[in-house]
């Protein structure tokens, strides 16, 4: 789960990491009256959680209330990304003479915790750790120790953070790596933190996503995260109600099913032969009829999709209960939106298939065949 | 032969008086796997399905001589429940449960570098020795007995593959889902050699997804270390990066690493033919026996 910028400021703030004041908006009268606040000048910072913001226009700096209101009315309403524009965080403009970065995440091939700093930070972070791996210290944590601080003073150094600021950033280090331990974090980072011609730190972005299963001991992220859905579009907050795992693509043939592995392995086939994704989809174990009307409602709700193709291979889930769960969905419909290509297979799948309702579905015994028709169906309505 | 377990192995199922635990502890007594106790805290003296449950299990496994334990644990207890598990006289822990947090994870990974007892998953479906035993909630009735091994981080794309394998009258050894997770026990490279190990494995599957990089560590394996030919299937070609993919370890990083495309090139350069589709994987396994 990611927080929007200004709440993760407001968690490394708590945690006693130095930010810049700010205050959110979400009207450009607001977005004045915030940055009246504030004081001038500021950065006017769309509040949507995905990264490269400023390459994509969604923030500005601003010196006076015309500025502001100019800056305001232009990022508000924005699709950024693919995400709503609905807020905007007004922050006072900080006046830097170095970008740092500092950022603790999972590093899963080592099963490690590993905490990061380097001195190119900004924008470009994620090209110099794919062109130049070396100018980014990294420390591995020992999570049954948690981060040293001879290792967070390693990292400072190795890094070559100036001694100035040094004890400065090896104590943001430690204070980002507890509150990650602490709140179960996956990736808290912070790009960049400035570094004054006062030689103060400030950290003037901040990223801090959650691990999802670890939110059951997280009740306040929690309800940040769900404070913070005001960019989603409705199929996704249709998915969070619904409880699926959901993610929405770009193509026209709605995908359903059962287990991540092969839900994925289902859009690669419709690639395969030539159609396009237009989401993925998993229902998860169990058959009850209710999911089942839940997920063909998601994909009918997709206006991209032209076809359905629903592929089941039960395990201790059983292919005849499957199919009355598919007969009474669609027997709600006086008209099938699209149509649908279902395929079961594993325990009961010939009564599965034999209870199915050919006049609502069409029925394919192989998981390629099911997939092959859908993609003709999908042709068939763009042509 | 077979990797993992066979007929021998002595099971306890941890969390048996749970609704999944029950099901499937009946489950596997039906297919023949010897479940001889349970192990859920408060419970101890109780009896399910006729095996005897115990509140520990250091107590469950010295009682009944067990040698691994299968665990159907909550998310919120799961993790402990593992360490529970590595710090008893088992050779195995097989955990089922989905939804483990990873910085739990992080320090049963730690454990696991400490101790002999071996895991596998969490979020997995367990391992199968069709016709002898199974540890988990695999679907019996699809397996059957023969010469491939198969290694894969996801349980119905396993029933998938196995279902193209078995319409080509094709069996297992063993079949072992290591789970969908960022951090789990047994990797593929660990599972990959065993098989290597067992002369009964003509030649193995292996199906992979996008995110992290085990199969690119199985893929410098493959090349350097293994005689026994290798098939695999990658899921997730079609995934956009930065986009969790159901699994909590199936996302493409930003930075591109983790893709499809890496893994299927590395496997490929090292010997190992990777089929486009489910029915492909069938095709080339059959061609090598």
């Amino acid at each position: 789960m990611k927080l929007h910028e200004y709440q993760a400021k407001q968690v490394f703030a708590d945690a006693g990491i130095p930010t810049p004041r700010s205050e959110l908006a979400a009207s450009v009268d607001e977005a004045v009256s915030a940055a009246e606040e504030v004081g001038y000048p500021v950065a006017v910072k769309a509040q949507v959680r995905v990264g490269g913001r400023g390459k994509a226009g969604g923030i500005e700096l601003a010196d006076g209330e015309g500025e502001v209101r100019e800056a305001a009315e232009s990022i508000l309403g924005m699709d950024l990304k693919g995400y709503h524009v609905d807020r905007v965080l007004v922050e006072e403009a900080v006046d830097f003479e170095n970008e740092l970065y500092v950022g603790v995440t999972m590093d899963r091939g080592e099963g490690k915790p590993v905490a990061m700093v380097s001195t190119r930070g900004g924008v470009n972070i994620e090209e110099v750790a794919e062109e130049d791996p070396h100018a980014i210290a990294r420390e591995h944590v020992d999570p049954a120790f948690g981060l040293h601080p001879y290792q967070a003073r390693r990292a400072v150094f190795e890094a070559g953070v100036d001694r100035a600021v040094a004890t400065d950033v090896a104590s943001v280090l430690t204070s980002l790596y507890q509150l990650w331990d602490e709140k179960g974090g996956a990736d808290a980072e912070i790009n960049p933190l400035m570094v004054t011609a006062d030689d103060e730190v400030i950290a003037a972005d901040a990223v801090f996503n959650v691990d999802e299963d670890a939110l059951f001991r997280q009740p306040v992220l929690e309800e940040m995260g769900e404070e913070g859905e005001f960019d989603e579009d409705e199929l996704e907050r249709k998915a969070d109600e619904y409880d699926f795992d959901y993610v929405r693509l770009d193509g026209n043939v709605g995908i359903i099913g059962n287990g991540a592995g092969l839900v994925m392995t289902t859009l690669d086939l419709v690639d395969h032969y030539g159609g396009a994704p237009a989401n993925f989809l998993d229902v998860g174990g169990g058959a009850k009829a209710e999911r089942i009307a839940n997920a063909l409602d998601m994909v009918f709700s997709d206006e991209n999709v032209d076809s359905v193709v629903f592929n089941i291979f039960g395990g201790i889930t059983r292919g005849d209960e499957v199919a009355r769960g598919i007969n009474a969905a669609l027997g709600e419909f006086d008209e099938i939106p699209k149509p649908v290509v279902v395929r079961l297979a594993g325990t009961n799948w010939q009564e599965g298939m034999e209870i199915l309702d050919e006049d609502l579905v069409t029925v394919e015994e192989t998981l390629e065949d099911a997939v092959q028709r859908a993609v003709e169906y999908a042709q068939e309505v763009e042509a | 032969m077979s990797i993992f377990v066979d007929d021998s192995t002595r099971v306890i199922v941890q969390g048996i008086t749970g609704g999944e635990g029950e099901f499937h502890a009946e489950q596997m007594l039906e297919y023949g796997t010897d479940v001889v106790g349970g192990a859920v805290p408060g419970r101890g003296g109780q009896q399910v399905h006729g095996v005897p449950v115990y509140d520990t299990v250091q107590r469950a496994a010295e009682e009944e001589d067990a040698d691994a334990s299968v665990i159907f644990v909550p998310p919120t207890f799961a993790a402990d429940a593992i360490m529970e598990a590595l710090d008893s006289p088992l050779d195995l822990a097989v955990a089922i449960t989905e939804g483990i947090p990873t910085q739990d994870m992080s320090r049963v990974k730690k454990r696991l570098s400490e101790v002999d007892t071996e895991l596998i998953g969490p979020n997995c479906p367990g391992v199968i020795t069709p016709g002898e035993t199974k540890l988990g909630i695999l679907p019996g009735n699809i397996f059957s007995s023969g010469d491939v091994g198969l290694v894969s981080r996801s349980g119905t794309l396993t029933y998938q593959v196995v279902d193209n394998l078995t319409e080509r009258g094709i069996g297992q050894t063993t079949a072992v889902g290591i789970g969908g997770d960022p951090i789990i026990g047994t990797t593929f490279v660990d599972a990959l050699r065993k098989f290597e190990a067992d002369d009964d494995t003509e030649a193995v599957v292996m199906c992979g997804e996008i995110g992290g990089e085990d199969e690119e560590r199985a893929a410098e394996y493959i090349g350097a270390e293994m005689d026994t030919p290798v098939v695999g299937f990658i899921a997730g070609r079609t995934a956009p990066p930065g986009k969790r993919m159901g699994h909590a370890g199936a996302i493409v990083s930003g930075s591109g690493t983790g893709t499809a495309e890496s893994k299927i090139d590395a496997l490929n350069e090292a010997g190992a033919r990777v089929g486009d589709t489910p029915e492909q994987v069938a095709d080339y396994v059959e061609d090598l026996l």
